[in-house]
Order: structure tokens, then C-alpha cells, then sequence
């Protein structure tokens, strides 16, 4: 009885959003794709192939494709440090992302940026953030310049649950309430500031009220459920392409992975890491609603998996086979 | 020609762009109805309205960083940063996002974006209110560093600041607001990385930007008066520096002293003599480069004080006869 009532939830949502079974199963897909770029990019580095730091959002996917979906693909985007996700919801070549990631010529910033400066203008993602907090005032100007340009664009600030201790966060969204910028907030709270729980170093929660002192409306959400997020960011959109001004939405969600390659976790135990991957994981849960409902068998999902392994496989071979810079060219890109 | 003051060519610089192309616009902290601390901006607002004179709550690294973003849309954002001291807050938005973009994104992004700064003392505003913080933003790769010294000088690189394709921090020295100089109507651009030799001379080269440039030149002309010949190098922009012209004015002069308000420890002038003595003009030095520079001290608020803090036309004039007299 309870099980179906739960699908008749899960169906009356699909129906009230208006999400034909593509648009869902794109959405698994893409989460999947997400989980597969994260777990290649930590077998790399456990291979010795990655020569930078990493900042893996394995388990904050629903939080990436929720949105992403929510929200149009000429939407800009300002990223943070942990944004591969985010990156590939915008539609990325997945191999210039390897590449990049990689240090390779043929990567996304021809390999100066590395995981944490992926940025494709062309696809209006102006770029993720090494400076925890470093693009929230960004937003301030984007959200400006669509003004100035009549544009129905919006500008997309996602940071973490740490940024919001910094100082240009709060200057930003007083800014932004007072000139009703189009700017959508993402507050993606995965709980940790590399070692800091945010409960430790936040005098009150959720972080989402803090929006509330600038007349911000706010949403302090599900982040790993996807539709819960899709939601949310949809209705959101549109107040903000209405000329409505900005809206917060905090996402809470979880890392699954250590904050950098240098995190042993000791901060937190194996069993608070294991409830979350297995009670509250983003694809297992939309996995089996999509299952419950009819709308994926186990094969077909054992198949999705698979093809995102494969599109992951086939980028490493892209980026492995594209040569490093030339040395000469370290002077270049100083200036335009 | 036309005389007006620094502040006013700065000002017709910041309206005829304006006018010019509707993607420049102005954004900073009481520059509406105020005009702007130092009054650059009067009248601005009435021409121009709110959505291009863009008048901020306090908060500088916002100011900095809305214009980073507003450049990466394609905007041509100037912010005006009341006084150079307060860049200090904003050192994240512009070293680490500005000045880095263009290279860490792979020369995809751009960000044209225009910094005006006072900078200086002599106003009484003492330590918090009168730095030459140049050196600092020398010292990022990917700004560029502008320090014009005349009227003539600050529109013709403003205009080129405000429609080069990368970050230009634009340093208006405080005390020059009011200093008069012919400035030619209408349109004109002073490129970036050409220095101007604002006085020939044979005896000794002074390097010097700013309102240091003014007081050389005082110092300079009083000399001529007893046969001594200073040339006089303003560089104008820092970055890009015109290094060929200082080197050919020592090849001529075999002396060099430089000459800045900045304080001395890791100031710029070090990297002047740097330039020197590693290029052809070594072998021309007749007697050992010298600096003349701030004293390593936060600018004190009493006058006399701070008189003593920077360098002074008579310290000018007696570091030049030193030198001349080797006596050093």
C-alpha cells in the first residue's frame, strides 16, 4: 500500500512537471554520466595520471542535473571548484573535459585551467572557481550586463555550503535583492567545508535564511532528490526571468569522496559515508522510481551505466592520445 | 589648446566613451549625486542616469567582481575604487580572478575592464587614505598598470585603457586633480608601453611616474639654470613597461636615479635599475644607479610628517648633485 502510494507521488509529480519518459531518462543518464567522469577521475589519480588536485562531486549529482535541467542552456553559469557536474549538465564535450582535466592541449583552456578553471564561453559557462566564494560577486556583473541587455537570460551562482561564510557572499545578495538582478543561487551544502562541518563554523541554520535578511526568497531543499530540485530551480527560473530578482535555493546534499586528493576523512566516520551511499544516494533513489514506475527496467539501467563508462573510457583515450602544451607557450594568454 | 585640469580630462575621457559605446558604464561607491569622492564623476549621473552611473553599497571586492563578471558578458565595466587603499580589500577579485582569467581558462575569456584608483598623500588623509600601491599590482601577471602623470596624459590613456581587452588598473595621483595642462579636443589614444621623455637632458636620466614626474620637472628646470641637463622618463604604464627608452636614455645620460612616492623595499625602482643593469646601457653607467623613493612607513597624518615621508623637490635636487658629484 505504501509502495503505491509512493509511485502514485512519483507519477503525479512526472505529470505535474509535464516530464515525458525521455526527459527522465535523460536526466538518469546524465547522472550517471556524472557518477562515471568522478570514479574515472579518481581511478586516474590513483593511477598517477592526474598531476593536479580534484574536487569530486560523487553524490551531489541530482543537485548538477536538477538544475541543469531546470534551467535553459543559454543560461550563464558561474561555477565552483567542485563543478565537473555542473559542467557536463550544460552539455560539455566530455572529452575536452578529460583533457583538461588531464593538463592536454585539446582540453577546454588547453591545458592551463585543470579541474578547477573548466570554462566554455560558448556554452555561457564563464568558468569554474579556484577562491571558495570567488565567483558570487561575478554574478553581480553578469546579472547587470542581461539587465543592460534586456536580456531573458539569467545568471546561475552556484558555491558551497563554506562560501557562505565568506565575505562577497553577503555583499552579493544584498546587491542583488536591491537591484533584482536575475541571478538563481545554488547553495549546494554537502555538509563539509573540506574538514569543517558547516554546523561548527555557521551560528544558525540552514544557510538559506540568510537570504531572508535581503529580501530574498529562499528554499532549503532535498538535494538528492532530483525532482525535488528540478522543481524547485524550475519555478525558480522563472520567477527570476519574470524580472522577480533573484532566488536562493541551498541544496542538501553529500560528498561521497575525500574534499582533494589529500583528505584521508578523518573527520568524519565510514558509517556517516556509508548511510549516505546507501539510503540516500541521488541515482540509486531516482533509479528506482524510474523502476517502481515502469519506466526502466534492470537492463536497460545496467545499459545506461554501461554507455556512460564508455563515453567516459572513450574521453580518457581522447585525452591520453593529446600531447601536453608546447613549453614554448607558457608566456602565452597573459594578456588578450 | 585648451588647458584643464587632470580631473576634468579624466572625466571627458569617462563621457565621451560613454557617449561613445552604450557597453561602458561606471560602478563604485558615491559617485551619483556625491560625484565621486574627488568630484571626478559630477554630473555624470544626470547625463548618463542610474543604469549606467551604478552607485554601490560599500563593498569593494562586490564592486570589483560585478565589473569581472559584467567583462566576461562583454560589458566595458570602469569601477572606481575610492581610494587606491581600498584595492587591498579587493586583492582576491583582482589577482586572483581578474588578472588570471585569460590565461587559466586557455585564452577564451576576456575581461576588459578599466580600475581608476587615487592614489597618494599630501591631502592629510594619512595612512589609511595615501598609498602608491603600484608595486603590488605590478606584480600580477595579467593587470596592467597605468600611472599617468599630466592632464594630457590621463585622458589619452584612459581612452586606451577603457577599450583594451584586459584589466587596466588606471592610478590617478590625488594631489594632480587640480593640476592644469593643454588637452586637445575630441578623440585621442596614448598607446600602452610607450614611455614619453617629458624633458631632454644629457647629465642624468630620471625615471618617475606620477606626481613625481611634476616635481622632477620643477627640480629639472631650476638646474638648467646652472647648466645641468636632466632628462626626465615617464614611463606612464607600468605595465607594459617601455624598457627600450629607459635604456636609451641612460646609453646618454651614463646616470640614473628613479624616482617614486611608493615606498623603497621591493618598489619599483628596483626593477628599473634590474632592467639597467642587466641590458647594453650597464656599460654606459658612470656612477652608481640611486633611488629615491618613500620611506618604508605607513604615511603619517601631520604635515611636516608627512612632507618627510615621500620624496620632496629638495630631496629631488640634492639626490641629482650627489650623483653629479659623486658623492654617494
Amino acid at each position: 500500500m505504501e509502495k503505491e502510494q509512493k509511485e502514485e507521488l512519483f507519477q503525479n509529480r512526472v505529470e505535474r512537471l509535464n516530464l515525458s519518459s525521455d526527459n527522465l531518462l535523460e536526466m538518469y543518464r546524465t547522472m550517471c554520466l556524472i557518477r562515471q567522469f568522478e570514479l574515472m577521475a579518481d581511478k586516474l589519480y590513483a593511477l598517477g595520471k592526474v598531476h593536479g588536485t580534484m574536487h569530486l562531486s560523487a553524490g551531489q549529482e541530482a543537485v548538477a542535473v536538477g538544475l541543469g535541467r531546470a534551467v535553459r542552456l543559454d543560461d550563464y553559469l558561474i561555477n565552483h571548484h567542485r563543478g565537473h557536474g555542473h559542467f557536463i549538465t550544460k552539455n560539455a564535450d566530455i572529452n575536452l573535459m578529460m583533457a583538461e582535466f588531464l593538463g592536454k592541449e585539446a582540453g577546454y583552456c588547453k591545458g592551463r585551467g585543470g579541474s578547477m578553471h573548466i570554462a566554455d564561453f560558448s556554452s555561457h559557462n564563464l568558468g569554474a572557481n579556484g577562491i571558495v566564494g570567488g565567483g558570487i560577486p561575478h554574478s553581480l556583473g553578469v546579472g547587470l550586463g542581461l539587465q543592460m541587455q534586456k536580456s531573458d537570460q539569467i545568471c546561475i551562482s552556484i558555491f558551497g555550503d563554506g562560501a557562505s561564510n565568506e565575505g562577497v557572499f553577503h555583499e552579493s545578495l544584498n546587491m542583488a535583492a536591491l537591484w533584482k538582478l536575475p541571478i538563481l543561487y545554488i547553495c549546494e551544502n554537502n555538509k563539509y567545508g573540506m574538514s569543517m562541518d558547516i554546523e561548527r563554523v555557521s551560528a544558525k541554520l540552514p544557510i538559506a535564511q540568510r537570504a531572508e535578511a535581503y529580501g530574498i526568497p529562499w528554499f532549503y531543499i532535498d538535494g538528492n532528490d532530483l525532482l525535488t530540485v528540478y522543481e524547485t530551480a524550475r519555478n525558480a527560473a522563472e520567477k527570476i526571468r519574470s524580472g522577480a530578482g533573484p532566488v536562493f535555493i541551498e541544496t542538501q546534499t553529500y560528498r561521497y569522496f575525500g574534499h582533494s586528493k589529500s583528505d584521508r576523512n578523518l573527520y568524519r566516520t565510514k558509517e556517516e559515508i556509508e548511510t549516505w551511499r546507501n539510503t540516500k544516494d541521488p541515482i540509486k533513489r531516482f533509479g528506482s522510481q524510474l523502476s517502481e514506475s515502469g519506466l526502466m527496467t534492470d537492463t536497460l539501467a545496467e545499459e545506461i551505466d554501461k554507455e556512460a563508462l564508455s563515453i567516459i573510457e572513450a574521453a580518457v583515450a581522447f585525452a591520453d592520445a593529446s600531447p601536453d602544451p608546447d613549453p614554448s607557450t607558457v608566456t602565452e594568454y597573459v594578456y588578450a | 589648446m585648451p588647458e584643464i585640469t587632470y580631473l576634468e580630462a579624466i572625466r571627458t575621457a569617462l563621457w565621451e566613451e560613454m557617449k561613445r559605446d552604450e557597453r561602458v558604464f561606471i560602478i563604485g561607491e558615491d559617485i551619483g549625486r556625491y560625484g565621486g569622492a574627488f568630484g571626478v564623476t559630477h554630473g555624470m549621473l544626470d547625463e548618463f542616469g542610474d543604469k549606467r552611473i551604478i552607485e554601490t553599497p560599500i563593498s569593494e571586492p562586490s564592486i570589483i567582481g560585478a565589473a569581472v563578471g559584467a567583462a566576461l558578458l562583454g560589458m566595458r565595466p570602469i569601477a572606481e575604487i575610492m581610494f587606491m587603499d581600498f584595492t587591498l580589500l579587493t586583492f582576491d577579485q583582482l589577482g586572483n580572478q581578474a588578472a588570471k582569467m585569460h590565461y587559466m581558462f586557455g585564452g577564451k575569456a576576456t575581461v576588459p575592464m578599466v580600475v581608476r584608483m587615487p592614489s597618494g598623500s599630501g591631502t592629510g588623509a594619512a595612512a589609511q587614505h595615501s598609498q602608491s600601491l603600484e608595486t603590488l599590482l605590478m606584480h600580477m601577471p595579467g593587470l596592467k598598470v597605468v600611472t599617468p602623470s599630466t592632464p594630457y596624459d590621463a585622458k589619452g590613456l584612459l581612452l586606451t585603457a577603457i577599450r583594451d581587452p584586459n584589466p587596466v588598473c588606471f592610478i590617478e595621483h590625488k594631489v594632480l586633480y587640480k593640476s592644469k595642462g593643454e588637452v586637445p579636443e575630441g578623440e585621442y589614444t596614448i598607446p600602452f608601453g610607450v614611455a614619453d621623455v617629458k624633458r631632454e637632458g644629457k647629465d642624468l636620466t630620471i625615471v618617475t611616474n606620477g606626481i613625481m614626474v611634476q616635481k622632477s620637472l620643477a627640480v629639472a628646470e631650476r638646474l638648467s639654470g646652472e647648466g645641468i641637463e636632466v632628462e626626465v622618463v615617464d614611463p606612464r604604464t607600468m605595465v607594459p613597461l617601455d624598457k627600450e627608452t629607459i635604456i636609451e636614455s641612460v646609453k646618454k645620460t651614463g646616470k640614473l636615479l628613479v624616482v617614486h612616492e611608493a615606498c623603497e623595499t621591493a618598489g619599483w625602482a628596483g626593477e628599473i635599475m634590474a632592467v639597467v643593469s642587466s641590458s647594453r646601457a650597464f656599460d654606459y653607467l658612470d656612477a652608481p644607479m640611486r633611488r629615491l623613493t618613500g620611506k618604508n612607513v605607513p604615511i603619517p597624518y601631520n604635515r611636516v610628517l608627512e612632507r618627510a615621508a615621500v620624496p620632496q623637490e629638495e630631496d629631488i635636487e640634492r639626490e641629482i648633485r650627489a650623483i653629479l658629484k659623486g658623492e654617494y
